[in-house]
C-alpha cells in the first residue's frame, strides 16, 4: 500500500507543472471571459439573453454546426478509407499512407488555406483548367462559401482523424475476420457486420475530436470563407476585436466552451481517453 | 465441406507450403475419411497448423491438391468452402450477443428468420448455454465462449470442424469438461471433426486418429494406441509421453520380431522389428517395466540400481541408473518403489518382449 500511495504522489508531482500551466494559461484567463459576459457593458445575465434571441448569432450558430457535422462525416469517411491502407495495407501501401498522413503536420495551416485559395478562386488552377477546356463558361463559386470552408477544414482534420481509427484497427483480433468468412461472410459483409461494428470506438473518437476541432476553428473559415461564410469562432474576433462587443463576444464563448465541455463528457464516456492517441 | 448435414471425406495430396524460404510443410499427403477424429499433433512450428489453415481455406497451398467428397476444393476460397472453425482464443464478434454469434452464418445463408430462431434456440440447449442467449462474448467465462465458439461452428451442420489448440485457455478441471463434451458432440453431429494440439494426451484421449507433425513433415499417422505403441521414430516416440533408450547389439531378425544383446544379456523382441540389424536403440515405454528381485532364463532383463523416485499420487516414478550407466525411468506402486529404494541396491528390470520395440541407432 505504501508503494501505491508514493507512487501516487510521484505521478501528481509530474503532473504538478502540465495542471499549474493549464491552470495559469487557460482556466484563469477564462473566468476572466466569464466575468465579462456577465459584466459589460452592465452586470447581469442580459447577454445570455440577447443569445437566445440575437438571429445572426443564431444563424452563426446553426451554420456552425452544419458545417461541423458535414466535416466530420467527410473526414471521418476519408480517414477510415485512408486508415484501413494505412493498418492494413501492402508494406509499399503503407509507406505511402504513412507519408500522405504525416505530410501535413508540417504545413501551416494559414500556408494550406491559401493553398486552398489558390487552387479554388474564380482566377484559380481548377476554375481556369475547366473553362480552358470549355467544360464551363463562367467561374464556379468554390471559395468564399461554405463549400470553400468545408474542403478547407476537411483537408486539415482528416490526419487528426485517422489517428483514433488506427488505434482501434490495431486492436482488431484478426482471427474474427478470419472467423467470419469461415462462416462463409462475404468481404463485403464481413466489412459491414463485423469490421465496423468492432471498430466502433475509433470512429466516435474519431468523429468527436473532429466535430469539436469544427466547432472552433478560425483560421480556414476566416480565409476560405472571405466573411460571408463565418463561422463561430470569427463571431468572437468579430465582436471582440471589431464591433467591441466583449459582453456578447464572452458569452458567446462561454457557450461555445460549456458545449464542446458536454461533447468531451459523453465522449469519455463512450470512449477511453488512450484509444484516441 | 459443401453439402450440410454430411461429414466430409478430405484427401490432401502432396500438399507443400513455403513462407519464403521458410519450408512451413512438405509434401504432405493425408485421407480424413467421413465422421473420423483426427488430431494433428506436434510442437509449434511443425507445420499442423499451417495445414488446418490449408484445410480452412485461409491459405494457399504452394503446391498439392485437397479434394473434398472426391470436388478438388484446392482453389476455393474459405468463405465458399464454409468448414466450421474454433479459432485459439475462440473468436468470437464481441460486439454481438451469444444468440447474434450463433445465428451468424445462418444469417449469412440466408435462412428464414423462423428457422435460424429454431436452430439456434436448439444449438444453446445442446452446448447447455441456456440463459445465456442475450450475453456478450466479454460477459462469459471462458469455458462458455468456447461453448459459444463451437456452436457457432456447428450450427450450420458443416461436414468438417476445424478445431485449433480449443483448450490452450482453459484450466485443466475445465479442460477435462470440455474435452468430454466435444467427444459428445462429436458422435452426436457425426461429422468429420480435425483437431489441433501440442498437448499428446489430449491428443490420444480424443482421436480416432493420431497425425504427428515435425519440422513440416507428416512423420506417422494412426489410431492411439498403434503411434503410442509402435511409434515410427524417435520423435514420434519421445512427443507421445516418456520413453527409456537403451542402446542394443548384434540384432538379429528371428521368427515374428528379433533377438539382440542388451548390456550383455540376450533378449527378444516381438513385431515391429523390421530392417534393422545390428545395432540398434530399444524403446520401451516406463509403465510397461517392472522390478523384480530376478529375471528368470529367457525373460527380458537387465540389472539397474534405484538412484530416485517422483511420488506421482496413483503411481511413483522411480528413476534407476543401469550397469552400464543407462538411465532408466519406471511406473510403479507406491510400495514397490519404496522397497525399491530402501534396498539401495541392485534391481532387475523386467518387460514383455511385446513391449519393446527397436528404433534406428541415432534416428
Amino acid at each position: 500500500m505504501r508503494g501505491t500511495l508514493s507512487d501516487r504522489m510521484g505521478a501528481a508531482l509530474l503532473m504538478a507543472p502540465l495542471l499549474l500551466f493549464l491552470l495559469l494559461a487557460y482556466a484563469w484567463p477564462f473566468l476572466g471571459v466569464v466575468k465579462w459576459s456577465v459584466t459589460l457593458p452592465t452586470p447581469g445575465l442580459g447577454q445570455y439573453g440577447a443569445l437566445a434571441t440575437d438571429a445572426l448569432v443564431q444563424s452563426v450558430f446553426i451554420r456552425t454546426l452544419r458545417i461541423a457535422l458535414i466535416v466530420t462525416v467527410v473526414s471521418v469517411a476519408a480517414a477510415y478509407a485512408i486508415t484501413m491502407v494505412w493498418v492494413r495495407g501492402s508494406p509499399a501501401q503503407r509507406i505511402v499512407a504513412e507519408f500522405c498522413i504525416l505530410v501535413p503536420f508540417w504545413i501551416s495551416v494559414l500556408t494550406r488555406a491559401f493553398g486552398w485559395v489558390a487552387l479554388l478562386s474564380n482566377r484559380g488552377l481548377i476554375n481556369t483548367w475547366l473553362q480552358s477546356i470549355g467544360f464551363i463558361s463562367e467561374p464556379l463559386a468554390l471559395v468564399r462559401n461554405e463549400f470553400g470552408v468545408i474542403v478547407g477544414m476537411t483537408h486539415f482534420l482528416i490526419p487528426f482523424a485517422v489517428f483514433p481509427l488506427a488505434s482501434a484497427m490495431r486492436s482488431l483480433d484478426e482471427r474474427v475476420l478470419l472467423a467470419a468468412r469461415g462462416l462463409g461472410s462475404s468481404r463485403m459483409r464481413t466489412f459491414w457486420t463485423v469490421f465496423v461494428p468492432m471498430t466502433r470506438s475509433g470512429i466516435i473518437g474519431s468523429a468527436m475530436i473532429v466535430f469539436v476541432f469544427s466547432l472552433g476553428f478560425f483560421v480556414t473559415p476566416a480565409v476560405l470563407g472571405g466573411g460571408r461564410s463565418v463561422m463561430i469562432a470569427e463571431l468572437i474576433y468579430l465582436r471582440i476585436f471589431q464591433s467591441p462587443d466583449w459582453g456578447l463576444g464572452a458569452a458567446i464563448s462561454v457557450v461555445l466552451v460549456l458545449f464542446v465541455g458536454a461533447l468531451m463528457a459523453v465522449l469519455f464516456r463512450y470512449v477511453r481517453p488512450k484509444q484516441l492517441i | 465441406m459443401q453439402q450440410p448435414g454430411r461429414a466430409a471425406e478430405i484427401k490432401a495430396i502432396g500438399i507443400g507450403k513455403s513462407f519464403g524460404s521458410f519450408r512451413a510443410l512438405d509434401n504432405l499427403s493425408l485421407n480424413i475419411g467421413p465422421g473420423e477424429f483426427l488430431t494433428l499433433l506436434g510442437p509449434s512450428g511443425s507445420g499442423k497448423t499451417t495445414f488446418l489453415m490449408i484445410l480452412a481455406g485461409f491459405v494457399q497451398p504452394t503446391e498439392g491438391k485437397l479434394f473434398s467428397d472426391g470436388v478438388d476444393i484446392t482453389e476455393r476460397p474459405a468463405e465458399q468452402r464454409a468448414a466450421g472453425m474454433v479459432f485459439q482464443g475462440y473468436a468470437l464478434f464481441p460486439h454481438m450477443s451469444v444468440e447474434a454469434n450463433i445465428a451468424f452464418p445462418l444469417k449469412v445463408r440466408k435462412k428464414s428468420a423462423a428457422e435460424i430462431k429454431r436452430r439456434v434456440a436448439e444449438m444453446i440447449e445442446r452446448v447447455g448455454l441456456k440463459g445465456h442467449e442475450t450475453k456478450l462474448p466479454a460477459q462469459l467465462s471462458g469455458g462458455q465462449q468456447q461453448r459459444v465458439a463451437l456452436a457457432r461452428a456447428l450450427v450450420f451442420e458443416p461436414g468438417v470442424l476445424l478445431l485449433d489448440e480449443p483448450f490452450s485457455a482453459l484450466d485443466k478441471s475445465l479442460r477435462g469438461q470440455m474435452q468430454a463434451e466435444m467427444k459428445r458432440l462429436h458422435q452426436e453431429t457425426g461429422t468429420t471433426f480435425v483437431f489441433v494440439t501440442h498437448d499428446q494426451s489430449e491428443a490420444l484421449a480424443l482421436s480416432s486418429r493420431v497425425a504427428i507433425f515435425n519440422h513440416g513433415k507428416l512423420l506417422q499417422v494412426g489410431a492411439p494406441d498403434e503411434v503410442y505403441d509402435r511409434p515410427a521414430n524417435r520423435f514420434v516416440a519421445e512427443f507421445l509421453g516418456e520413453i527409456n533408450m537403451l542402446p542394443l547389439k548384434g540384432v538379429k531378425r528371428a521368427d515374428d520380431g528379433a533377438t539382440a544383446l542388451c548390456e550383455d544379456r540376450a533378449i527378444t523382441l516381438r513385431g515391429n522389428a523390421d530392417a534393422v540389424n545390428g545395432n540398434a536403440i530399444l524403446a520401451i515405454r516406463p509403465e510397461h517395466m517392472s522390478i523384480a528381485r530376478e529375471a528368470a532364463a529367457g525373460e527380458n532383463g537387465i540389472a539397474a540400481t534405484a538412484v530416485g523416485s517422483t511420488y506421482l499420487g496413483a503411481a511413483t516414478k522411480l528413476d534407476l541408473t543401469t550397469r552400464q550407466g543407462a538411465k532408466v525411468t519406471v511406473s510403479v506402486p507406491n510400495e514397490v518403489a519404496a522397497a525399491a529404494l530402501s534396498k539401495g541396491n541392485s534391481v532387475w528390470l523386467t518387460w514383455p518382449a511385446e513391449k519393446g520395440f527397436l528404433l534406428p541407432d541415432g534416428g
